[in-house]
């Protein structure tokens, strides 16, 4: 028998490359890539143009990124635990369909409208969270399906008419009203954002759930066999998606300052746009809530200072795409990290 | 003789047609390591399984200290102080040692902020891993806020140990810990092995790698077809003659039974 003292395990102490230290350092810290990419790009705009950081166009960046922010809240726990949510566009604005005419064409005040809203939101995401731990389909193919089963539900209730803001409780355009902090018009509706990524945030990092959350994506099996309930977790997660995507809609009907049956189709992209962007791996397990939001300023700012740069609205698309394209590629260099 | 700490009586586990135990039993004493060889298709990881909670046996009885227990899932074991290293390194790699060495049954902050809040007491599982760490000698792990994918197949398995030894109060299993490992590294678990034992705590070490057992273990249960062909000493018999028994090439000798 060998003697048991200095136990061998692990005793390399290796002078790294800066190449090497800077993996090392976005692989402890995700978010630091991100908000490095947007303070360079406020710098890079506000040098191109004097407009940039004028208090109506901050106002304005704000107001347009407050419905993909709070959409990419639910999409990021989503894809923390290796899914992803198609039907969170769908979601939301089925959910506002409901609040507004329900109110409109019945009285409903506000505060019940709002409560039936979160109804629909959560039952929604249990919906999808039900398909994807009890008939174990991958999520990509339950939100592809719900994505449509929820749009054509909208169309069917709406009758694809818009509803008028002028015929709803005033407390469902609330979001869209502002207050003004240093000659800067602030919506609500980017406030509740901003908490809503907070509290997110404070819960995945704080909490047992936030970290079975992380767990669940990493290693399924081994969450398990750590005696993790996943599809308990799994569950939790679709469903609490589902009442973001729920506020997601109030902030929706605030903005356009109606509820319209058409209104964000395409937000479910967008919101995997702004939690790529933001450093959470599309393979579960890594990244943060306050990552997604630096994601979806980053894509609000590289399109409203390239407009204000004069440049075509195709190549701000253009510069989206490339922005994606090299967060994952950054993502996937992060997770070879060696030892 | 002293009495067994973890009994099992008549296991029997069918998958279909196919019976993976046919009637097995298994004793392990206090304070011993009980190593667990067989060949493939001899039922030690159904055994194991069966012991971890993993797989309710379809037949036979387990009993601790005596007393009959039913395991229904790997919780159901653990909290009867069962812990189980599995041989799929059950870490999740992006989190944290200490968040590793919790993962599961995390502690919560004292007064509101816990019950409340329901805010992880971070510092508290931080200090608690150092502790674990250094109690298993594993002291080159400096920082239990490193995640565990930074971490060396060997320093892994470390970390799966650690968090069995720290929460196993009457039983560790530990299924082929070294399987994946170099040399150093098997050494180096091997270690651990040997400390949990001096902690007091019984292991069941399941391993295809006969020096490894012959090196650690108190006694051998050779597993053949289904059932416990033999419990030999490994001081009074060749691992050669082990391995006969293994493969049926020999019968069991009376003085090593």
């Amino acid at each position: 028998m060998t003697t048991t003292t200095g136990n061998p395990v692990g005793e390399e102490h290796v002078s790294r490359s800066p190449l090497s230290r800077l993996q090392h350092l976005l692989h402890a810290q995700a978010t630091i890539g991100p908000a490095v990419v947007l303070l360079i790009a406020i710098v890079v705009f506000a040098l191109l143009s004097d407009r940039f950081l004028q208090p109506g166009n901050i106002s304005l960046v704000l107001q347009q990124v407050a419905v993909v922010g709070t959409l990419a809240v639910g999409q990021t726990i989503v894809i923390l635990t290796a899914g992803i949510d198609l039907s969170c566009g769908a979601i939301m604005v089925l959910t506002s369909i409901v609040m507004a005419k329900i109110s409109a064409e019945t009285g409903l005040p506000g505060v019940p409208a709002l409560v039936l809203g979160f109804l629909v939101g959560t039952v929604c995401g249990l919906l999808n969270g039900l398909l994807v731990t009890r008939l174990k389909l991958p999520p990509f193919i339950v939100t592809l399906g719900t994505l449509n089963v929820f749009f054509a539900l909208n169309l069917w209730y709406s009758h694809s008419a818009t509803i008028r803001g002028t015929d709803m409780p005033r407390l469902l355009l609330w979001t869209g009203e502002t207050f003004t902090i240093g000659g800067t018009r602030v919506t609500y509706g980017s406030v509740i954002m901003v908490l809503l990524v907070a509290a997110m945030a404070f819960v995945l990092k704080n909490t047992a759930w936030g970290r079975h959350v992380y767990a669940t994506g990493d290693d399924p099996e081994a969450s398990r066999l750590s005696g993790i309930r996943t599809a308990r977790v799994l569950f939790s997660v679709y469903a609490a998606a589902g009442a973001v995507y729920a506020l997601a809609a109030w902030i929706l009907i605030g903005r356009i300052a109606s509820a319209s049956p058409q209104a964000g189709q395409f937000e479910n992209l967008d919101s995997i746009t702004a939690v790529v962007i933001g450093g959470t791996s599309l393979f579960g397990g890594r990244g943060a809530i306050v990552g997604s939001l630096i994601g979806a300023l980053i894509v609000g700012v590289f399109r409203n200072g390239l407009a204000l740069a004069g440049v075509d609205v195709l190549w701000q698309t253009f510069a989206v795409g490339v922005l994606i394209i090299a967060a994952v590629s950054i993502d996937q260099w992060i997770r070879k990290v060696k030892p | 003789m002293t009495e067994p700490i973890l009994q099992a009586r008549g296991l029997v586990k069918r998958y279909g047609r196919v019976t993976a135990l046919a009637g097995a039993d298994l004793d392990l004493l206090p304070g011993e390591i009980l190593a667990v060889i067989g060949d493939n298709g001899a039922g030690k990881s159904s055994l194991i399984k069966a012991l971890c909670g993993a797989v309710v046996p379809d037949e036979g009885e387990i009993l601790l200290d005596g007393i009959p227990v039913s395991f229904s899932t790997p919780v159901d074991a653990r909290t009867a102080g069962i812990e189980t290293v599995h041989q799929s390194l059950a870490v999740a790699p992006s989190l944290d040692i200490a968040a590793n060495l919790f993962l599961g049954r995390e502690l919560r902050r004292k007064g509101v902020l816990g019950s409340v809040l329901r805010m992880l007491d971070r510092n508290g599982m931080r200090e608690e891993a150092k502790k674990q760490l250094d109690a298993l000698g594993i002291m080159t792990i400096q920082n239990p806020g490193q995640a565990v994918e930074t971490l060396s197949g060997g320093q892994r398995q470390a970390v799966a140990v650690a968090r069995a030894a720290a929460f196993g109060s009457r039983v560790v299993i530990m299924d082929e810990p070294t399987a994946a490992l170099g040399v150093r590294e098997s050494r180096a678990v091997l270690d651990l092995v040997l400390q949990v034992r001096e902690r007091g705590l019984p292991v069941i070490l399941i391993s295809h790698n006969m020096p490894h057992v012959f090196e650690v273990a108190d006694r051998v249960h050779i597993q053949r077809l289904g059932r416990r062909k033999a419990v030999v000493d490994p001081k009074s018999i060749s691992m050669s003659d082990a391995v006969a028994i293994m493969t049926g090439a020999m019968e069991v000798p009376e003085e090593a039974a």
